[in-house]
């Protein structure tokens, strides 16, 4: 086992290097070069050519590639352009922000995928299956920012003018906390922070549930087809037990292989419900990023992007691994 | 003589009587107990006579206007009833089908296509937006960019003179989703077409030749699936211009890996198979034995890729606009509109609502028939 991680943590080096050229590729064969966008009548050509120099643009090619090699292995990311501090230090802020709305989406997926997949099947063909398996149709074709944009005009501001309708179930519009946030108590600030929590990442998983849920359908029914499940039922186990216990275990082992399959999805969509939702996460700064034209957060973000998604994968696949004895990976 | 075959005498020797049938589309399909068929043909020749009677003004104004789009609207009303009866007439007046038994492989996969009630509904959504989007100009009285008078027509909420409104500008919000039904619904047919060739393409080669060949090809779809496909597509837009055309492009040149790894997948088991083992020793070149007798046995999952990919595509190409990085406003794209009616959605809802709404059915559309032709093309679900 210990052999079959590590060599997947070194099968993870050449594609991490493959995206450090690909950015950089992308980067160089726009049009232009950084500097174009300080051209200006009031800028003398010897203040761009100065500008050329220091960013190392008058360098070869191969030249300029080892050094955006070397900045990346060593961390340094680059200047933000219009923040003017490290890319590093903003994205530290940023990074936690992602993960917390992802990490929650993530497990609202797969809580609520996996529920409705086990009721579908073990009522399969009942008007309930029916019914949800039409409305999780509906659900995965939506548009996540869409979808936001229609849960912060119901939850946000026209439910709670009913009379009946009770304030818990009021949600916050955008941020991640409320104004008099610092003023909580421990309990309170929680309370707030999770508060903030149900919309966006509402908008983000519900999508993702849906197709889970169809999933672990199938799944489960291929696993209640099985003999060693006839056999539990045979020995007179309540039907609960034989789903819960002696089901559901082998039905779930196809679901580990989604988590790395969503992971780049989810990240996709938190980059427009961040921006509906004014969530501070490294969605958002990509997209303000490039309103800005802050070149180097573009490219940065779009690489820690990338990174945190090979990890995911690989974590993924060394789940499977471990809760699959079946497979060997010699 | 039953009544049946004395129907099939008269035509024998009468040949072309002017019954009903020759008038009405879907007549002909009907009188021969093809429900489904002659319903749709007399649906859509009535749809397209109420368009002509509700808005004759403007389809005769197709002559003055001079503008492509109504002569495009023009064509498409004139064709679709042509169609309509001309299909009608080949059944009430043409030789009588012959059914062979041993059917092709594509009128099995049609067959078991047309079973599946629910995916033919999502076949006659989508028939139903492409014609929507081609007749615009006749479905609506108001101009997509036209700015009346703000102060009376800005924010008014539906109503028959507006099904969905209107903007802050007062444009009508219903005209505004249909012309941007062009925009997503072209923009995902051109990049779907570009990243399935290429799809295709790049994922047989690699399946075919395998080796080096092959690891430098997946290594590299390894790392373009790395990437967040809105991060990738937003981190490259970003750097050019936003427009149509820089949308088409990259997107039909982001979105091809998925594509090469089915097939890839497809392939391999496809190349040790007999038939292409003959093709070799015949002596094919390796092109000629890719394209002409691997391709089209991967056809099946490619076509079902590209029904799905258009669904997802034009959900990409909604965020896109939504972010401001596709279409730019004034022309309408569903994602702008959206966009548009986010400043003011508490007071007016409508904006942003029905453009959204359009996308769903749309993407359901696509999922449904993508889904439907999967279980239709999939041979090893067939029973």
């Amino acid at each position: 086992m210990t052999a079959y991680i590590v060599r997947r943590l070194i099968q993870a080096i050449p594609l991490l290097l493959g995206i450090v050229t690909l950015v950089f590729v992308i980067v160089h064969a726009a049009p232009g070069d950084p500097t174009a966008m300080y051209v200006h009548p009031s800028v003398s050509p010897e203040v761009i050519e100065q500008m050329r120099e220091n960013w190392g643009l008058d360098r070869p090619i191969h030249i300029q590639y080892l050094r955006w090699l070397r900045s990346f292995l060593t961390g340094d990311l680059g200047v933000s352009l219009t923040q003017n501090r490290p890319i590093v230090s903003i994205l530290a802020e940023r990074i936690p922000n992602t993960l917390i709305l992802s990490g929650t989406s993530l497990v609202l997926i797969f809580a609520i995928g996996i529920a409705i997949g086990i009721v579908q099947a073990v009522r399969q063909h009942s008007t309930l299956d029916h019914t949800l398996t039409l409305s999780a149709l509906f659900i995965y074709s939506m548009p996540s920012f869409w979808l936001g944009l229609m849960l912060i005009l119901v939850f946000a501001h026209k439910a709670h003018l009913l009379d009946w309708w009770p304030a818990a179930l009021t949600f916050p519009a955008s941020g991640m906390t409320s104004v008099d946030y610092d003023l909580m108590s421990g309990w309170g600030k929680l309370g707030d922070r999770l508060h903030h929590l149900v919309l966006p990442s509402i908008a983000l998983g519900v999508a993702s549930a849906a197709s889970v849920a169809r999933y672990m359908r199938s799944s489960m029914l291929e696993v209640i087809r099985q003999d060693y499940i006839r056999t539990a039922r045979a020995k007179g186990l309540p039907e609960r037990t034989v789903i819960l216990k002696h089901a559901l275990k082998n039905a779930l082992l196809p679901i580990i292989t989604l988590l790395g399959l969503y992971l780049p999805f989810l990240f996709s969509g938190a980059v427009l419900v961040e921006y509906v939702f004014a969530w501070p996460g490294m969605g958002r700064t990509i997209v303000d990023a490039i309103s800005q034209r802050d070149y180097p957060l573009v490219m940065a973000t779009s690489f820690i992007f990338a990174v945190m998604v090979v990890i995911a994968n690989l974590i993924a696949d060394i789940l499977y691994a471990v809760v699959d004895p079946r497979i060997r990976y010699e | 003589m039953n009544e049946a075959s004395g129907r099939a005498e008269d035509r024998a020797d009468g040949g072309r009587a002017l019954t009903a049938a020759a008038f009405i589309p879907g007549l002909a399909h009907l009188r021969r107990g093809r429900r489904r068929a002659g319903l749709s043909l007399l649906g859509l020749a009535l749809a397209m006579l109420a368009v002509l009677a509700f808005s004759f003004d403007r389809v005769a104004s197709t002559f003055t206007a001079g503008r492509v789009d109504y002569w495009v609207a023009m064509l498409t009303l004139a064709g679709t009833l042509a169609a309509a009866w001309g299909v009608s007439l080949r059944a009430e007046w043409g030789r009588p089908r012959q059914r062979a038994e041993g059917t092709s492989q594509w009128a099995i996969a049609w067959r078991e296509f047309n079973r599946n009630r629910v995916a033919v509904l999502g076949l006659f959504l989508m028939c139903g937006l492409y014609l929507a989007t081609l007749l615009a100009p006749y479905l609506t009285s108001y101009e997509p960019n036209a700015i009346g008078d703000i102060a009376a027509t800005r924010h008014l909420p539906p109503s028959l003179d507006h099904l969905m409104g209107t903007d802050k500008f007062g444009r009508d919000v219903f005209t505004r989703v249909l012309y941007g039904a062009r925009i997503s619904l072209s923009i995902g047919f051109v990049a779907v077409s570009i990243s399935v060739t290429l799809g295709t393409v790049v994922g047989a080669v690699s399946g075919y030749f395998g080796g080096a060949v092959d690891t430098v090809l997946m290594r590299f779809v390894d790392m373009l699936i790395s990437f967040p496909r809105l991060v990738l597509l937003i981190t490259v837009i970003a750097l050019f211009e936003p427009s149509i055309f820089t949308v088409i492009v990259v997107l039909g040149l982001t979105l091809w890996p998925a594509t090469a790894r089915i097939v890839r997948g497809e392939v391999l088991s496809l190349r040790e198979r007999e038939f292409v083992e003959a093709a070799r020793a015949l002596g094919l070149a390796s092109p000629r034995i890719i394209f002409r007798h691997i391709v089209p046995n991967v056809l099946g999952p490619v076509i079902v890729a590209a029904t799905l990919g258009l669904g997802n595509i034009i959900l990409i190409e909604a965020g896109l606009s939504f972010l401001g990085l596709s279409v730019q406003p004034p022309t309408p794209s569903w994602g702008n509109i959206i966009d548009g009616g986010r400043e003011y959605l508490v007071q007016a809802w409508w904006v942003s609502t029905f453009p959204g709404l359009a996308i769903v059915v749309t993407v359901v559309a696509f999922n449904l028939i993508g889904d439907g032709l999967r279980d239709a093309l999939d041979p090893r679900l067939r029973i």
